[in-house]
């Protein structure tokens, strides 16, 4: 639905300029869109495990068994994979925000900036491929490794 | 009367001595953190999660044994530092961008402030406090 006072023929005008007739006012922009909604999910995200890791350390302060205990819990399956989400969102975050810089300082940013993304793209397989290997390695040799 | 309401339209509504360069200064602090926190946390996540074993060789004896060093004594600080202020301020953007009412945008960022406070002073003081020869109990 329209909030804008257009008339019928001014409607009419629009569709046969080609105008889209989609509902709604969600904005379907380049991938550059989402890459700065990406920044910002995993920027989020890493913020509020931060608060709960600075906390998490704090317990060295309260005595080595209670961090012991606590710091277990890292390394069960679902948390340990946990893990590698927040590797992942930290350097894609990290990647973007080199790509946003040079986007920023760089004379060339802005026209290379889509060329840019997909390079941070590639970039991160390569480095989530064998870094998310060598974080799951122990837990799923433990979980189906042995006997 | 034509002269008098066209005379300097853009001129800014405040007048100039209380204007300032925060969000300026806020622009280029995320850019400057930024590129030295790419150092500083990826060079943390790869030492802590993926080398020699990862998070399961994580317990208090191995913090210990790393923070008998000033060098990683001091790497953990600035990242926490740098990390908190700039994911805090990353944070007041989106608060900013998202709340709707100017009380929720108050009370959303009070709360954001207090936890930075909290999570500052909390992460400080365990680092320039820490003893190593803390009984296991």
């Amino acid at each position: 639905m329209s909030t804008t006072a257009s008339t019928a023929p001014e409607a009419a005008a629009s569709d046969r300029a080609g105008a889209s007739r989609r509902q709604g006012t969600f904005y379907r922009g380049d991938p550059g869109m989402w890459s700065w909604v990406l920044h910002r999910i995993t920027g989020v995200l890493t913020f509020f495990f931060l608060f709960v890791h600075v906390l998490d350390t704090a317990l060295v302060r309260v005595s080595p068994n209670t961090y012991d205990q606590v710091i277990e819990t890292y390394k069960t399956p679902i948390v340990n994979l946990l893990e590698v989400g927040l590797v992942g969102a930290v350097l894609f975050h990290a990647l973007n925000g080199i790509r946003v810089m040079l986007v920023d300082f760089w004379s060339k940013g802005p026209k290379l900036q889509k060329a840019m993304l997909w390079v941070i793209g590639v970039v991160w397989v390569v480095v989530m491929v064998p870094g998310a290997f060598f974080m799951l390695k122990r837990t799923v040799e433990t979980l189906f490794g042995g006997n | 009367m034509a002269d008098l309401a066209l005379a300097n339209p853009r001129a800014p509504k405040r007048p100039a001595a209380r204007r300032s360069n925060f969000e300026l200064y806020s622009w280029l602090f995320m850019r400057i953190s930024g590129l030295i926190l790419v150092i500083l946390v990826l060079g943390h996540l790869l030492i802590m999660n993926i080398l020699d074993g990862g998070v399961h060789r994580i317990n208090w004896g191995f913090v210990a044994g790393r923070w008998a060093s000033p060098f990683w004594q001091f790497w953990d600080l600035a990242m926490l530092w740098l990390a908190e202020i700039h994911g805090g301020n990353g944070l007041r953007t989106i608060i900013d961008d998202y709340a709707r009412k100017d009380s929720t945008r108050f009370w959303l960022k009070i709360l954001l402030y207090v936890s930075m406070v909290l999570i500052l002073a909390v992460g400080t003081m365990v680092i320039f406090t820490f003893d190593p020869n803390m009984p296991a109990n």
